[in-house]
């Protein structure tokens, strides 16, 4: 059936790159979970300061996972998993966000 | 709790004078098929080559004929409902009883566009789309066969609610608190609930299958931007479906644990909240209407540039309006539930969002006009639907404009003019579309060509009758009637009704005409054989294969370059080429496990409803069970031989020859 049988067997080039992001994304997910852990516990700054950089840090986390992790790059290959991953959570964002709004506006005139 | 739970032999409406009736002509058809069919010997034919077949060709045809017999069924209720509010004028009862009346207009609602205007568009796009991107199936052939048999299995659960039970009262959004077992403790709701969540699964999993057959399988050289208008449109409306559908399922499931295991997301009491039901219902329901008109437009895209012998004006403005459409889709829900009672400043962005989205829908308007400008139109069936379409739509569209203005909506919300409007917009854009299509493609899928003159005939009386029909009703929305009404008091709407039930018998006289135009065609096919599987000088692969196409669709993968890629293969004279050598073609085999894992979930549901247990854990069980052994058979593929394909291939091109001088 399929017209694009392309072979997908892994070299040994593939796999020390594969491995090699990996090897990145654990570090830097690592050392993202150590700064805010270091924050808070130290109380090195005030509190809404440490809320806002375990905000920033958690964020900047997801990103990371999501390139090093889930491979979501601009890629030839990577592009439509990257484009369905951000149209899907346009969508859950403008749903959830605007039925919260929705809803929540109802009550405080309704209840 | 008895072994039938609460079946029993009261469930049928014996006291029904009209439904024993309908229930007699029903049993009287089905024993005169089931005798032709026995006389003929075609068991093993329908078992053997459609039933389980997995060909996405077959698959449309029955998808098609399964919108046809919904049509006949829905298009009853509605000529039930104007003749009802006809008679029953000046305080009288009419003859449906309300608790009837109140079935039918539910039952119109959902089998028009869940069990009519879905399986028609699934049936055109399955039909197509592999075609027109030069692939020989879907990428998931099975799925395919299944999703079918789940849409057929809500529909056949519909059907039975017409003899055993009731349907819901509630209208076809079956808005809690009244579907809720308080006031709706009937099977009615029930039957909705599980026809609809059964078959939005089989459309779910479509949507999934077309998305991969897009991205996977389009032919060597098409790029995303060298797609067909049409195959472009369904892949927005597959996206829409696969973002959507879920939701649905997921309110339905609410709506199912509140009615069987006394949960309170919906209910008044216990926390509940019956506007988050209304709110998810339409976050699925607005993206829907969508996912019934994209596929049309892009119909008309496909006939306007074939029938002017242009190329389509503006094809990439055309893809991203689509896709502009789609997005907005999402966030115009609200629109549907101004009343409901949120701010001031939610009305506001929905209404906005609501009128913005005329902007894409207006770009697609004038690139067909310009696509018409300076052609040679050939007034031909299917563009008379189009050009029908294009005027229809506006107004439909206009109207559409005005409701979206929260204040006036506040005047206009549940009456006539809102049933006119969406009659407008989805008879006059989704409906022609599909009717536009089903002339259009009917020659490559049959063979033959549909009678021109009773097609003309029946688009005459569907587009005059619906005028008739509908424009009343938005006379009758300014007087102050309200939708719904089992009968009326008020001299002044009678006129208007008399006038909208002349309509409805005009689009009748359509819908005859249509089934007599395809006894006619089929009688006179000798004179209208389509003999190079390219009747109307197309533009694009579909037009390529022969009429009907091989089981293979295509002998070898046609090289495309070109958004128009048939007519630039029929430029460079590569089109109708022989080929000396074929490969081996690697193909699905049929099989009975899409129909058997339905028929286990059929009767899952149907125990559901009439809370048979044993019924529904032997039903399920039966289903995994067939997945099961499907799952671990590996005799689901076969090779065609070269040899018989090029004896295949040589009979059409001696055809095409023959035709050619």
């Amino acid at each position: 059936m399929s017209q694009a049988d392309t072979s997908e067997s892994l070299t040994s080039d593939d796999f020390i790159a594969s491995v090699k992001s990996y090897l990145v994304g654990f570090m830097l997910s690592v050392i993202l979970t150590g700064i805010p852990f270091w924050a808070v516990m130290t109380h090195h700054f005030e509190k809404p300061i440490t809320l806002g950089l375990v905000l920033v840090m958690a964020i900047v986390q997801i990103v990371v996972h999501l390139k090093y992790f889930l491979h979501l790059d601009f890629s030839k290959e990577g592009k439509i998993n990257t484009f369905s991953f951000l149209f899907t959570s346009l969508i859950i964002v403008m749903v959830v966000g605007l039925s919260v709004w929705i809803i929540y506006a109802a009550n405080a005139l309704m209840m | 709790m008895s072994f039938f739970g609460k079946l029993t032999l009261e469930s049928i409406p014996y006291d029904e004078p009209i439904i024993m009736v309908t229930l007699a002509a029903v049993a009287v058809i089905g024993v005169i098929l089931v005798a032709l069919i026995t006389k003929y010997k075609k068991w093993g034919v329908l078992w053997n080559d459609w039933f389980t077949s997995v060909d996405h060709k077959r698959l449309g045809i029955m998808y098609i004929v399964l919108a046809l017999v919904m049509l006949i069924r829905g298009f009853s209720d509605a000529i039930m409902m104007r003749t009802q509010q006809a008679l029953a004028t000046n305080g009288a009862a009419g003859y449906l009883p309300p608790e009837h009346y109140d079935q039918i207009f539910t039952a119109h609602g959902v089998i028009m566009i869940i069990f009519m205007a879905m399986p028609f568009m699934i049936g055109l796009m399955n039909i197509v789309l592999p075609l027109q991107i030069g692939a020989r199936d879907v990428a998931f052939p099975f799925l395919n066969n299944l999703s079918f048999w789940l849409t057929a299995s809500g529909a056949l659960l519909i059907n039975l609610s017409l003899g055993l039970g009731e349907f819901a009262k509630t209208g076809w959004v079956a808005y809690p608190p009244l579907s809720e077992l308080s006031f709706s403790p009937g099977v009615g709701v029930d039957y909705y609930i599980w026809a609809l969540q059964i078959s939005g699964i089989g459309t779910t999993l479509t949507g999934v299958n077309f998305i991969a057959t897009v991205l996977k399988m389009r032919a060597p050289g098409m790029k995303l931007m060298q797609m067909p208008i049409f195959t472009w449109t369904c892949t927005w409306a597959n996206i829409l479906i696969v973002a959507s559908f879920p939701i649905l399922t997921a309110v339905l499931g609410m709506l199912t644990l509140d009615r069987y295991l006394g949960f309170h997301f919906f209910t008044n009491d216990g926390g509940g909240n019956a506007m988050m039901y209304i709110n998810l219902f339409w976050a699925w329901g607005h993206p829907e209407v969508y996912i019934l008109v994209l596929p049309a437009f892009g119909i008309f895209s496909e006939i306007i540039s074939t029938f002017t012998s242009k190329r389509l004006f503006g094809y990439k403005s055309m893809v991203w309006a689509s896709g502009a459409i789609s997005i907005l889709g999402f966030i115009v829900w609200l629109h549907h539930f101004f009343t409901m009672g949120s701010s001031a400043n939610v009305n506001a962005f929905f209404g906005v969002m609501t009128m913005v989205i005329a902007v894409p829908t207006g770009v697609k308007l004038f690139n067909w006009l310009f696509t018409i400008y300076r052609g040679r139109l050939r007034l031909t069936v299917p563009v008379l639907w189009t050009l029908g379409f294009m005027t229809t739509f506006t107004v439909g569209g206009m109207t559409g404009v005005l409701l979206a203005l929260p204040g006036a909506d506040f005047v206009l919300h549940n009456s006539m003019f809102l049933v006119a409007h969406f009659h407008n917009t989805i008879i006059g854009g989704a409906v022609f579309g599909y009717f536009a299509g089903f002339v259009y493609w009917f020659p490559k899928v049959m063979g033959f060509k549909l009678n021109e003159r009773l097609g003309k005939a029946s688009f005459w009386c569907w587009l005059v009758g619906f005028y008739f029909t509908f424009m009343p009703l938005y006379v009758l929305g300014f007087l102050g009637m309200t939708r719904r009404l089992n009968h009326t008091d008020n001299p002044a709407w009678n006129f208007w009704l008399y006038v909208s039930v002349v309509g409805v018998f005009i689009i009748f006289s359509g819908v005859i005409l249509q089934f007599v135009q395809l006894y006619v065609s089929f009688r006179d096919r000798e004179q209208n054989l389509d003999t190079t599987g390219d009747p109307w000088n197309g533009h694009t692969l579909e037009w390529s294969t022969s009429s009907p196409p091989q089981f293979y669709n295509f002998a070898k993968f046609p090289k495309v370059s070109d958004i128009d890629s048939f007519t630039d293969m029929k430029e460079k004279g590569e089109a109708y080429q022989r080929h000396e050598r074929y490969q081996p073609i690697h193909m699905p085999k049929n099989t009975s496990s899409g129909i058997l894992m339905a028929l286990g979930i059929t009767a899952a549901g149907f125990a559901a409803i009439w809370h048979i247990l044993w019924l529904a854990i032997a039903g399920m069980l039966g289903a995994f069970v067939v997945f099961l052994f499907r799952a671990y058979s590996n005799d689901h593929d076969y090779y065609v031989q070269p040899d018989e394909i090029a004896r295949i291939e040589n009979a059409h091109l001696d055809k095409v020859a023959r035709g050619l001088t």
